[in-house]
């Protein structure tokens, strides 16, 4: 959906999508959209969305891998093929073999596996429409598969990308604004404690606009923070 | 055993090899290390030892960058390194490090992308950087960030003979680098910061920030790692110490 291009992405303040810089796409949250999982979640920004599963705690074998102290989380982020405009071959690349692990990473500070040694975690991102954004959206699924699979957590992890276009800085990057993007930020936060678990930049900022992006991504994360628990709230009130 | 007294060192200010939290150790920077390599460089950081080797082969490039030469970097974490790296395709820590170098280097526009086309649209230099990891006794990213913006500014473009075939040991120009981005990992344990650490330290430590910095101190790339979070309020310095430290290693860097 996000090709390059040379027009402006940004014109008297409004974005080519009608958003004003420091505007989120229309956020969507479902929780325990897939019973074969002891999980789940389906978030959507925008024409961005997430699936996420969470299987587990569940028995880890090989038996080496094994942490006699503490149960590991393990994660996987996949695109399937018919998400993005040309098709993707399925199956691993170098891109979804790191997000993988910054996912992991992002979501580990959170809970508490301590209380599980010996046993994995099992978290799954599936990515089934992508515009933009797709690894904040995909851990924004996976905290709330985590929580709404019972895995003991201090928070819910909240994320969101921001960036520059055409000098401005904005938030929440569509396919099209990540493509031609002078930079853009993913961040994921604990925004209750006001801990950063994701942090990746690239492209050209000075300190001044990333410390200014990271105010807004603080910000975001706090918005989209109380979207999760209501999703959360929605799903357990209706079964009570 | 070494680990936990590594940690407990940090927590009282002080370090394993006695160095001050913010100094990184001895470098060692050798350039035009590999004949085979149309560019290369050997970087001993500490007792961490690295290599990285350009190679320049013809290619076509990207579908949406026709006027562009095509950029890569990869990284093996050879068994040779350590216990730990097993023999295989790269795993996760070796394609991540493989990635920060790259956004480092790409992201900056630091090889002119543009001066690398032979036919437009239809043939262009593709810059292959490959980093061998030889030792790793802690903090790979910055000697392997450090070894591969040295090896590209030796690198050399080989001429073509009539037929278009690269003519191996036959230099036309060296590459177009333009720029000296230089990657610093800001550690942290607990409320402590520091660089360049150990292996033990690196065992041992909360979370780290690295942060690609250029000349002028704008800001190209920046990732997160390590198990925990940071607090937010803790970025802001976490940042001035890479910007403050990667004026003293672009010296190491000719």
């Amino acid at each position: 959906m996000g090709k390059k291009t040379d027009s402006e992405l940004i014109i008297d303040g409004i974005r080519l999508d009608k958003r004003l810089p420091d505007q989120t796409r229309e956020i969507k949250m479902k929780v325990g959209n897939i019973v074969s999982a002891n999980g789940s979640a389906e978030v959507a920004f925008g024409n961005t969305t997430a699936l996420a599963s969470v299987h587990g705690p569940r028995p880890l074998f090989p038996k080496h891998l094994q942490e006699s102290q503490t149960g590991i989380l393990r994660v996987r982020y996949n695109m399937a093929p018919f998400s993005v405009t040309d098709r993707k071959s399925p199956g691993p690349d170098r891109r979804s073999v790191e997000i993988s692990k910054v996912t992991r990473l992002a979501l580990e500070p959170s809970l508490f596996l301590d209380d599980y040694p010996k046993v994995t975690v099992d978290g799954f991102v599936e990515i089934i429409q992508a515009d933009g954004s797709t690894r904040v959206t995909g851990i924004n699924a996976l905290s709330l598969a985590l929580a709404s699979a019972g895995i003991p957590m201090t928070s819910l992890v909240s994320a969101c990308s921001v960036g520059k276009i055409n000098g401005t800085l904005i938030v929440d990057l569509n396919g099209m604004e990540d493509n031609n993007s002078e930079s853009d930020v993913a961040v994921a936060m604990m925004p209750d404690k006001d801990i950063v678990t994701l942090l990746q930049m690239d492209g050209m900022l000075t300190k001044e606009e990333l410390l200014h992006l990271l105010g807004l991504a603080k910000k975001t994360c706090g918005k989209i923070y109380e979207m999760q628990k209501n999703a959360l709230l929605e799903k357990y009130r209706g079964e009570e | 055993m070494m680990e936990t007294y590594a940690l407990e060192l940090i927590q009282s200010g002080k370090r394993i090899d006695k160095r001050e939290f913010l100094q990184f150790r001895n470098a060692e920077i050798k350039e035009n290390v590999i004949a085979t390599a149309e560019g290369s460089a050997y970087v001993k950081l500490g007792n961490t030892q690295v290599i990285a080797g350009v190679k320049m082969n013809v290619g076509t490039p990207f579908a949406d960058t026709p006027n562009e030469g095509v950029f890569s970097v990869s990284a093996e974490f050879t068994p040779l390194a350590s216990e730990e790296f097993e023999s295989g395709p790269p795993g996760e820590d070796a394609v991540e490090l493989a990635r920060i170098v790259d956004r480092g280097i790409r992201e900056s526009k630091t090889i002119e992308m543009g001066k690398l086309v032979i036919t437009p649209g239809e043939k262009v230099w593709s810059v292959f950087v490959d980093i061998h990891i030889i030792d790793n006794q802690g903090n790979l990213l910055n000697a392997a960030a450090l070894a591969a913006l040295t090896a590209l500014l030796n690198t050399r473009i080989p001429k073509l003979d009539t037929e278009g075939k690269v003519l191996r040991g036959d230099y036309e120009r060296k590459l177009p680098v333009v720029h000296k981005p230089i990657t610093v990992s800001v550690c942290k344990v607990g409320d402590k910061l520091f660089l360049d650490p150990t292996k033990e330290e690196e065992s041992v430590l909360d979370s780290k920030l690295s942060i690609a910095v250029m000349e002028d101190d704008t800001i190209c790339a920046m990732q997160k790692q390590g198990n925990k979070g940071i607090e937010f309020a803790m970025l802001e310095s976490m940042i001035d110490i890479a910007i403050e430290k990667s004026k003293e290693l672009r010296k190491l860097v000719k």
